[in-house]
């Protein structure tokens, strides 16, 4: 089947900077599909570039099959678009907010009124429909910017950072109408630089970096493919813990600051070693999509 | 291109101005006190007051001369300021541009909504001072009413101008410069308040390649009950700056937010 999002050899120059390098990506019909990668890495222009909204310098991009950003406008119609920062129009209370919005779509009328009721019922704001803006809480103008990024019922919706800055509740609450949106058939399309978000949620994803794609799969492929299945991070003083870990041989281990990060197949000997060692405090986990991040990506900061 | 910048209307520039329609109903208690208030006292204070030292020296009553000024200039001053303050929050703090581009919607759209928007706003507002004016008596006869589509289009031509500033404003404190150097010159020396045939005939030669003017020429006939003179050469001066400040300005918001 055709992909709904299909980039090829996408590049993006700013002045001297380039943002994109080649940049390739196929979104499969149906799916909840991540971009992982850190600050900078190229998620957000690609976005941009994908609604037609700041065209690459090379590549092809084709979304519903249509060419962009010739295209843009048509396939504008049919998509649903989460920005990273709210944007909600502060002149108005919710339910302007959506029907102005609406009206940005050429909807307006009596099929609108009942699909914005629907929306508010959706995110739960049925009670705040004549709310001003203003006195809404971060979660309630979260929920609300994605109500109207489904105004026009959109088969592509695409968030950016969906869940950054929100509450566990809130998020919690987003993830599951997220997955409904999916199990109605929409394809969704996130950014996020929240592992357990991008675990829990996507299907399919990619992890991004320096402008281009450095690995593809479903999280649990791509954490087996890459790390070992368990985790130990060792904590205390650095000298004490590299004397303890040297004798290790069956982990990999990562020094980080105070923290060791040592990856394992079997942590059973590691353990009996470390419950000898008091001083040193520890946490046993399986390993999780940020291990294969931070593996991919480095552990130096962006900004 | 210039398939790209001809803007859709219908579902398009319609729906941004419908956007600042309902956001100016929403404060139209303040808006109706200020439009009818501002001008009496303006008519009032300068039309009486500064009229008794003039009266009789022109061919209409010097309240009717101010009124017709004041009705063009504010025009300019409405829907100028519209277009500086109120797009420049809609497009760089509010961040609705952003909204509005995830939708259909494209740039020429959006700015001619605006430029609409604040055109209706200038003839609403030249309704009040019109309304005020004829109170006083200022007013000749009922084709005074043709002020309005007047001043609807003056309103388009200084929009349009206005967005170019806009466009490139990196805050609001850029918009004194425009405010100062271009509004407030162009408002003491197109005729507004005395004619221009007492200004130096160099400064009168400039003033006529500037488009206040020419508002002023077709909307003080209107208001005096007098003929009309040179009306295509008044309407064409007020298009082609509208056109080239709407051009300009789509190029400027596109290489601003199109990055």
């Amino acid at each position: 089947m055709q992909p709904v999002v299909d980039i090829r050899g996408l590049t993006k120059r700013f002045g001297e900077r380039e943002v994109l390098r080649g940049l390739d990506l196929a979104v499969p019909a149906g799916v909840c599909f991540g971009v992982l990668g850190p600050n900078g890495a190229g998620k957000t222009t690609t976005l941009r570039a994908l609604l037609g909204l700041s065209p690459g310098t090379s590549g092809e991009v084709h979304v519903f099959g249509l060419p962009i950003p010739a295209e843009g406008r048509a396939v504008r119609a049919r998509c649903g678009v989460v920005p990273q920062a709210d944007n909600l129009d502060p002149d108005f209370t919710v339910i302007e907010n959506l029907r102005v919005y609406a009206r940005y779509f050429g909807l307006t009328g009596a099929p609108v009124e009942e699909r914005i009721r629907e929306l508010l019922g959706f995110v739960e704001l049925s009670d705040r429909a004549d709310a001003p803006i203003a006195t809404l809480s971060g979660g309630m103008k979260r929920r609300l910017t994605i109500a109207r990024a489904l105004i026009n019922r959109p088969e592509l919706i695409i968030l950016d950072e969906p869940t950054t800055g929100l509450d566990p509740q809130v998020r919690r609450m987003i993830w599951a109408r997220l997955r409904a949106l999916r199990d109605q058939g929409r394809t969704l399309l996130l950014t996020t630089h929240y592992m357990d978000e991008a675990e829990r949620l996507c299907d399919e994803l990619v992890i991004v970096d320096n402008g281009t794609v450095l690995e593809r799969g479903s999280p649990r492929e791509l954490i087996r493919k890459h790390v070992e299945a368990e985790v130990l991070e060792v904590r205390g003083a650095p000298e004490r813990a590299r004397a303890v870990l040297a004798g290790v041989s069956d982990a990999r281990i990562e020094e980080l600051g105070d923290t060791h990060y040592c990856y394992t197949r079997d942590a059973r000997a590691l353990l009996a070693t470390l419950e000898q060692h008091r001083e040193l405090t520890f946490l046993h986990r399986p390993a999780n999509l940020e291990d294969v991040f931070l593996k991919l990506t480095g552990h130096e900061l962006r900004d | 291109m210039i398939a790209d910048y001809i803007p859709r209307l219908r579902h398009a520039a319609f729906a941004i101005w419908a956007r600042n329609m309902l956001v100016w109903r929403k404060m139209i208690g303040s808006s109706v006190v200020i439009n009818l208030g501002e001008p009496l006292l303006y008519l009032v204070a300068f039309g009486y007051g500064l009229g008794m030292f003039i009266g009789g020296q022109m061919d209409m009553p010097y309240l009717t001369f101010l009124a017709s000024g004041t009705l063009a200039a504010s025009a300019m001053n409405t829907a100028g300021f519209e277009a500086l303050f109120g797009v420049f929050t809609r497009m760089v703090p509010q961040k609705s541009y952003d909204a509005m581009l995830a939708s259909p919607l494209e740039i020429p759209d959006i700015l001619a909504g605006e430029i609409l928007w604040c055109a209706t706003k200038a003839a609403i507002h030249g309704a009040g001072i019109l309304l005020v004016a004829a109170a006083l008596g200022a007013v000749a006869d009922w084709r005074a009413l043709w002020v309005l589509p007047i001043l609807f289009l003056a309103g388009l031509t200084f929009a349009a101008t206005a967005l170019v500033v806009t466009a490139r404003a990196g805050s609001y404190a850029s918009f004194s410069y425009y405010t100062t150097l271009v509004m407030t010159p162009l408002m003491l020396l197109s005729g507004v308040f005395y004619p221009i045939s007492t200004l130096p005939p160099l400064l009168q030669e400039i003033v006529h390649w500037l488009p206040l003017v020419h508002a002023v020429e077709l909307v003080r006939p209107l208001v005096a009950g007098l003929p009309l003179n040179n009306v295509t050469l008044h309407l064409a001066v007020l298009i082609a700056y509208g056109i080239v400040g709407y051009l300009v300005a789509v190029r400027l918001v596109r290489t601003r937010l199109s990055i």
